[in-house]
């Protein structure tokens, strides 16, 4: 293999494994930041429970997401150099600003929201834990940005050196046309992720012991955003959709497995075997005309096909179209969970009813999964590129020889696997223990000095065994 | 107005901070992990890793703020400086993963504590040494032709990179060690005094070797250290240097808590300032400056309004999260 495929193998491989832990880290900051506000509200002991037993596994999950994200930020000059090189000027400020005004905010307040329970008062406790919470949402924005500009570049020009240079306002930059719709999607999938994965954890629980008041109450939450945001994930999805069509619209054709122009309506491919090679769909499964219902909300209204564009411009459409439909498909499954759980709040079964309890687990890691799949389809989706339409990824990399990539991607793999593999294991370990009244809190958490005294409910803290 | 303020500059220096903030924070705690394996099993590494785990994360927080800055600020010199030094910068990056994940991992997995301790202790070493011999490969000047990295992906390696990089890390140790010495009491405290002692013995050998040794890469470093008359004020340096080198181990032996931790600080002040006197204005040594490497001025300015308002910002939580945690770790390995 040449450089530039391993290095698009290295990034991708690198930067999959990071989204896993934001993906699970921003919703589960907001969740925690929902737990202890209804904690100091209502002083329930239920909730001050629940927000120590997920505050461990954050604490696990953010530590994984810092290390596998501090390597992201070197990827770019490491691999990527000429990129960096003529890009830096755009991209690099913004996540400048990510730095400064996201991930110092997350870890300045990090140590304090883990370990500082008995140091500073309630308020301040809690205004650590809003200003993590915050951090993660800040950072979301501004790499979003930098990727939509990436899709959809806008307000540059070209110096005589080649680069990327802002020209007029960095508003438009930042507000970059696909940006507000990607972001929306991003955030939701992850507040989605984190749902699914508290709701299994609570179903796991329910199945064992459908009286333990810290798993009904965790699922109970899980179910409403389930329910509530779900619908509304989809909706985003299909406006970010129809952004790509305006802006990209061979990714779309590729998500689509749309080759043939249909100057009378689309219709919808809802499986088949694309072709690049071959420029067809293979053994098209299809209904006619709701590909342009869906794209063009006008079941007659034309729509080009890949052959309209140079097919040396053409994203890597096999890939695309799969990944598109895994994610539509695990978004469908989390409404119908949704709808499910509803129904079985309607009936009061939401607590015994197992087979609903049964497919929230089995729904748990859907959320890492749909959101892995929706970024291959728009990164994928996005090649030949780097930067849309304007810098190709063949012409993006280092000059480095291949053995030195090769043995980088490697190394990568085999700590990667080690490092998070030992992570997840110790995850689900977590999580197979119910939550507990009086759960501890972080292991080493400073006992001795403090104002903090256990509110009215909450059974005091004993001391962690190790 | 007459002024003209030269944001490349400012930038420099803002950049130059936060590598400096990031070694003199980070570095004490990759520090502790250098030094683990000689922490008792039990009570003693307890302490020593509670004594950093609520700060860590912010500390390398500093190293993405260098790294994004400089692919801000300076994006020729980010492409080519992370190119000439590839594998170095992969084995910092896989070293601090290791790292980063046994602080948790450890509470987590009595059985296999040990395992992510020793990950620990290696992962710390090897970020601490990458970090250490890239700044030799950096000093010794890398090969740059048309903009872009021209040399081998392992022009690195040489004698003085190697020194350089077994300096960084007896120097890490030395600033671990004194950590220790001002957040715990005890046995605890008094192991990390006697290494101290010799760390800091270990730190000035090296800062010599390498002041020494520097000079005879290239004769611009000569010419910057000896020509009359600047050197009247680089000499302040070495002087300095063995001035502070005394007060470290005066403090140490008087059983001072906080001044070793100080001492240890001012030594890499020293050395960061010596570093800043040979290389000015260049950021790749004798082959790309400041000016040739910045962004233009509309990305520069665009950054500096964030950077002159948010990082007073950041100092101040940092330092409240210090502050929180202030005080010695008691033997139970508490706050």
């Amino acid at each position: 293999m040449d450089a530039v495929t391993l290095a698009r193998i290295q990034f991708g491989f690198t930067v999959s494994f990071h989204f896993i832990f934001p993906a699970f880290s921003i919703g589960l900051a907001s969740y925690l930041f929902v737990l202890e506000a209804l904690w100091l509200r209502t002083g329930k002991g239920v909730y001050a429970n629940l927000y120590r037993y997920w505050l461990k596994i954050f604490a696990v999950a953010f530590g994984m997401g810092v290390v596998s994200g501090l390597v992201m930020s070197y990827q770019f000059g490491t691999n990527w150099s000429v990129f960096s090189t003529r890009a830096g000027p755009i991209i690099g400020p913004l996540m400048a600003y990510e730095v400064l005004t996201a991930f110092f905010l997350e870890a300045g307040f990090l140590g304090v929201m883990l370990f500082g329970m008995r140091k500073v008062g309630k308020g301040l406790h809690f205004f650590a834990t809003s200003m993590v919470a915050l951090g993660t949402l800040i950072s979301a924005t501004w790499i979003i940005s930098v990727n939509s500009w990436m899709q959809t570049p806008v307000g540059y020009a070209l110096n005589a050196k080649g680069q990327f240079v802002p020209a007029g306002s960095w508003a438009r930059i930042i507000f970059n046309p696909s940006f507000p719709f990607r972001l929306v999607h991003t955030v939701i999938g992850a507040y989605l992720t984190t749902a699914l994965v508290v709701g299994g954890v609570g179903a796991w629980h329910l199945l064992k012991d459908r009286a333990n008041p810290g798993a009904r109450t965790m699922f109970s939450m899980a179910m409403w955003m389930a329910a509530l945001v779900a619908p509304i994930q989809i909706l985003a999805g299909d406006a970010h959709g129809l952004n790509t069509l305006e802006h990209q619209p061979a990714k779309v054709l590729a998500m689509e497995g749309d080759y043939q122009p249909s100057p009378h309506g689309a219709p919808l491919v809802l499986f088949g075997l694309p072709s690049n090679a071959e420029g067809r769909m293979r053994f098209a499964v299809e209904i006619p005309k709701l590909g342009s219902l869906i794209l063009k909300h006008d079941p007659n209204a034309p729509l080009p096909g890949l052959l309209d564009f140079p097919k040396d411009r053409w994203p890597p459409a096999p890939i695309v179209f799969w990944s598109f439909r895994i994610m539509v498909g695990l978004g469908l499954a989390m409404l119908g969970l949704g709808v499910w759980s509803l129904i079985a709040r309607m009936r009061g079964r939401l607590y015994d009813w197992r087979w609903l309890h049964r497919a929230a687990v089995a729904m748990g890691p859907a959320g890492f999964i749909a959101v892995l799949a929706g970024w291959v389809t728009t990164e994928v989706g996005r090649q030949p590129y780097t930067i849309y339409g304007l810098m190709l990824t063949a012409q993006s990399h280092s000059p480095l020889a291949a053995p030195a990539v090769a043995a980088s991607l490697i190394a990568f793999v085999l700590v990667y696997f080690l490092a998070f593999g030992a992570g997840g294991y110790y995850l689900l370990h977590m999580m197979a223990k119910p939550p507990e009244p009086g759960e501890t809190e972080p292991p080493r958490t400073p006992q001795r000095a403090g104002g903090l005294v256990p509110a009215h409910g909450v059974d005091p803290v004993p001391q962690p065994a190790e | 107005m007459g002024m003209h303020i030269d944001l490349t500059v400012v930038w420099a220096f803002i950049i130059a901070f936060a590598v400096f903030a990031y070694v003199a924070m980070d570095g004490f705690d990759l520090g502790i992990g250098i030094l683990f394996p000689s922490f008792k099993v039990g009570a003693e590494r307890d302490q020593a890793m509670t004594a950093i785990a609520p700060v860590w994360d912010g500390n390398e927080t500093w190293l993405v703020m260098g790294g994004g800055g400089l692919l801000a600020a300076f994006p020729l010199a980010y492409a080519v400086v992370l190119t000439a030094t590839y594998p170095l910068m992969i084995a910092m990056l896989l070293g601090l993963v290791f790292r980063g994940v046994a602080f948790e991992f450890r509470w987590r997995d009595a059985r296999h504590r040990a395992l992510w301790d020793t990950a620990f202790c290696i992962g710390s070493i090897i970020a601490a040494l990458s970090q250490g011999i890239a700044l030799g490969a950096l000093l010794q000047g890398v090969k740059v032709a048309n903009g872009a990295y021209a040399g081998g992906w392992l022009d690195w390696l040489s004698p003085f990179s190697l020194l350089t990089g077994a300096a960084v890390v007896v120097g890490y140790a030395l600033l671990g060690a004194t950590w220790i010495v001002w957040k715990t009491e005890g046995f605890a405290q008094a192991h990390a005094r006697r290494l101290a002692l010799w760390l800091g013995a270990g730190t000035l050998l090296a800062l010599a070797a390498v002041s020494a040794a520097t000079p005879f890469l290239a004769f611009d470093y000569w010419r910057r250290w000896f020509a009359m008359p600047g050197v009247l004020l680089t000499a302040q340096v070495p002087l300095l240097t063995a001035i502070t080198g005394g007060v470290l181990f005066w403090s140490l032996r008087r059983g001072a808590d906080r001044a070793p931790f100080l001492m240890a600080l001012t030594l890499f002040l020293m050395a960061f300032i010596g570093l800043g006197i040979s290389l000015f204005p260049y950021i790749v040594p004798r082959a790309i400056t400041i000016w040739d490497a910045a962004a233009p001025p509309q990305s520069q300015a665009f950054m500096l309004v964030g950077a002159v308002i948010i990082i007073p910002l950041i100092l101040a939580y940092t330092g409240w999260a210090y502050w929180v945690f202030r005080g010695k770790v008691d033997e139970h390995g508490h706050h």
